[in-house]
């Protein structure tokens, strides 16, 4: 029997669940930009074409400042706290 | 040895004799650690016998279980002879020689100590007790005594790796006999693809030896996973990289330069363009511990340029998260993401070295990151003879900087050869600020020379032109978003007039700043 150091961060990974789909859209959409080239005619498209379908829901546009670095905290409890769904364009 | 009045460890061991024994017991007590292939143990062995026999309680401890056996077939002892074999007791008792032989109250303080044998020392402790059962005149007056199991160099290591005061707080990992631990780690995910040094809690400590720093504190956080990494964990993945202790503080500094915002080595790590730290070291450490800045300093063959590159990606990797297929999401990967360390080579060059440039004393030992996408690319020229002549054919190599029409999103670091380096020097001798102005001026193209066309699609949408006024459209535009982008160290051989060029990922805030830290020795 050998014994070698952990050389992870020794966090036991808790495997993520899909959050439930709902049958019908209600309340405010977030659109979020991730600043890579083209995500917002990607959005555009996206916005232009959920607004016919979805007439009743709000549609709240947000844009990350750098593709390359994660949200800013501020701008991930805001978009938390206005909306009940977020569409990310990721990108190109 | 522990000091006079200390108090002496408590233990529990068992007897050859097969008995339990626990100090203290509340009673006076003789203890004495003893080996059998010491000569002065197994002269002091009767004494202790006959101590036994006058009901004086007395532990002998013994340091190999066979070793026991035979001094109790020897010597045909009754007196306990305890299976210290793990050598626990003889560590937690501080025991360099053996006989030891310690003396304690009943509360288990220690009254006396006497080391190797002494005659007139041990009459003196034991003598009245012994009476006339040893005859004295028999024996030496002196005998220095053997040394202790316990501090044999390979054993040591492993005892204070698991005393109780130990500095290593990781989990510990059984590997199982059946298993190669070689193999064991490939199967945890620990390793870049080449085989690893098992981390084991020896070489560990051994490492830690390398930085005053305390193991326990938080060199930086580690993206993508956050996590809080300490000098221990640095050490873990330095031994696994095959870095001696003295990198080690190379090492830490590199994490630290990594881990801020500037440096960002979340999106290094991350991004499809398969970018990857390069770090040059700069100072006093550099020949201390034996880095390469001149033959093939970019390459193979240097156990610290290789090692200390590896470890840095192995933290990454480990503590991070940082693992192909996982956040790193390369396209075509870069082997740069095993390792890039090099020295500068700051005697061949009459320019300030790269962290004298950057604002620490020419005393000082630095490292600096680049996030580097690719290189070193070849800058192959044999025959420019003039400074200005040679200045500009290097810029020509760097029009492929990414893309020749892609302008003001990256930077470069140049690595400058000897040869090269004398080229330039010729004519009155060129700054570096002189050859990153000939650099820019060379690559500078007009605005409407880098539109969208049939033959490419990189450049400004012709649209986009169309809408600015023709003083705009015409204006120049430089290949580098500022001559600070333009990094340049000296290294390489005295032979071949060939430099190199690392390209860069997406340079400034939106993406990675070059970022120098002082190492702490």
């Amino acid at each position: 029997m050998s014994t070698i150091l952990d050389p992870t961060d020794e966090r036991v990974p808790v495997a993520r669940q899909p959050t439930p789909r709902p049958t019908t859209i209600t309340g405010n959409v977030a659109l979020l930009d991730i600043s890579k080239p083209r995500g917002n005619i990607l959005l555009d498209q996206f916005e232009a074409r959920l607004k016919e379908r979805l007439p009743d829901v709000n549609f709240n546009r947000y844009a990350k400042p750098t593709f390359t670095k994660p949200a800013p905290d501020d701008l991930r409890q805001e978009i938390r706290a206005r909306n009940d769904y977020v569409i990310e364009a990721l990108a190109d | 040895m522990l000091p006079i009045k200390s108090q002496a460890p408590a233990f529990n061991l068992e007897s050859a004799q097969g008995v339990s024994y626990s100090f203290p017991s509340g009673q006076s007590t003789l203890i004495c650690f003893v080996k059998e292939d010491c000569p002065t143990c197994k002269l002091i062995v009767p004494i202790l016998e006959q101590l036994h026999q006058k009901q004086i309680l007395l532990l002998a401890v013994g340091q190999t279980q066979e070793g026991n056996d035979k001094l109790i077939n020897e010597f045909d002892l009754s007196v306990p002879v305890l299976d210290d074999s793990n050598l626990k007791v003889s560590f937690a008792y501080d025991i360099d020689t053996v006989p030891t032989l310690i003396k304690t109250s009943p509360d288990g303080s220690i009254e006396a100590q006497l080391i190797g044998f002494v005659k007139e020392e041990w009459q003196a402790l034991l003598g009245t007790q012994l009476g006339d059962s040893i005859d004295w005149t028999t024996l030496p007056d002196w005998r220095p005594g053997c040394g202790s199991l316990s501090v044999d160099p390979l054993i040591a290591e492993r005892l204070q790796a698991e005393a109780e005061n130990s500095p290593l707080r990781a989990r510990k990992i059984e590997v199982a006999p059946a298993d190669d631990e070689f193999e064991f780690m490939f199967d945890q995910g620990f390793s870049d693809g080449l085989p690893l040094v098992p981390p084991t809690p020896e070489r560990v400590l051994r490492m830690l030896a390398g930085t005053r720093r305390d193991p326990q504190e938080v060199v930086a956080i580690l993206p993508p996973n956050l996590a809080e990494t300490t000098v221990e964990k640095v050490a873990i993945n330095a031994v696994m990289a095959g870095c001696k202790p003295e990198y080690l503080p190379v090492v830490i500094a590199a994490l630290e330069a990594a881990c801020t915002d500037e440096f960002n080595a979340h999106g290094v790590m991350s991004t499809t363009m398969g970018a990857s730290p390069v770090m040059v070291v700069n100072g006093p450490i550099c020949e201390r511990i034996g880095m390469n800045s001149t033959l093939g300093a970019l390459g193979q063959g240097n156990r610290a340029n290789a090692t200390i590159g590896r470890a840095v990606r192995l933290a990454l990797r480990n503590m991070g998260g940082a693992k192909p297929g996982g956040t790193e999401r390369s396209t075509l990967g870069n082997p740069m993401k095993f390792t890039m360390c090099f020295a500068e080579s700051e005697a061949r060059s009459p320019w300030e070295p790269l962290h004298v440039e950057r604002g620490f004393a020419a005393t000082d030992s630095v490292v600096t990151l680049f996030g580097m996408t690719s290189g070193p690319v070849l800058i192959v020229d044999q025959t420019s003879v003039a400074s200005e002549q040679l200045a500009s054919s290097m810029a020509m190599c760097l029009q492929g900087v990414h893309h020749p029409k892609s302008y003001m999103g990256s930077d470069t670091l140049l690595v400058v050869c000897p040869e090269h380096l004398d080229t330039l020097q010729r004519d009155g001798g060129m700054s570096k600020g002189q050859l990153r102005r000939i650099i820019q001026d060379s690559l500078a193209q007009p605005l409407d020379q880098l539109v969208q066309d049939k033959q490419s699609g990189v450049g400004i949408a012709a649209e986009t032109l169309a809408k600015m006024d023709a003083t705009r459209q015409t204006k120049l535009v430089t290949k580098f978003p500022s001559d600070e982008d333009i990094h340049i160290v000296v290294a390489g051989s005295d032979a071949g007039k060939f430099s190199g060029a690392f390209h860069g990922w997406a340079t400034g805030s939106i993406g990675t700043i070059s970022v120098s830290r002082k190492i702490e020795e």
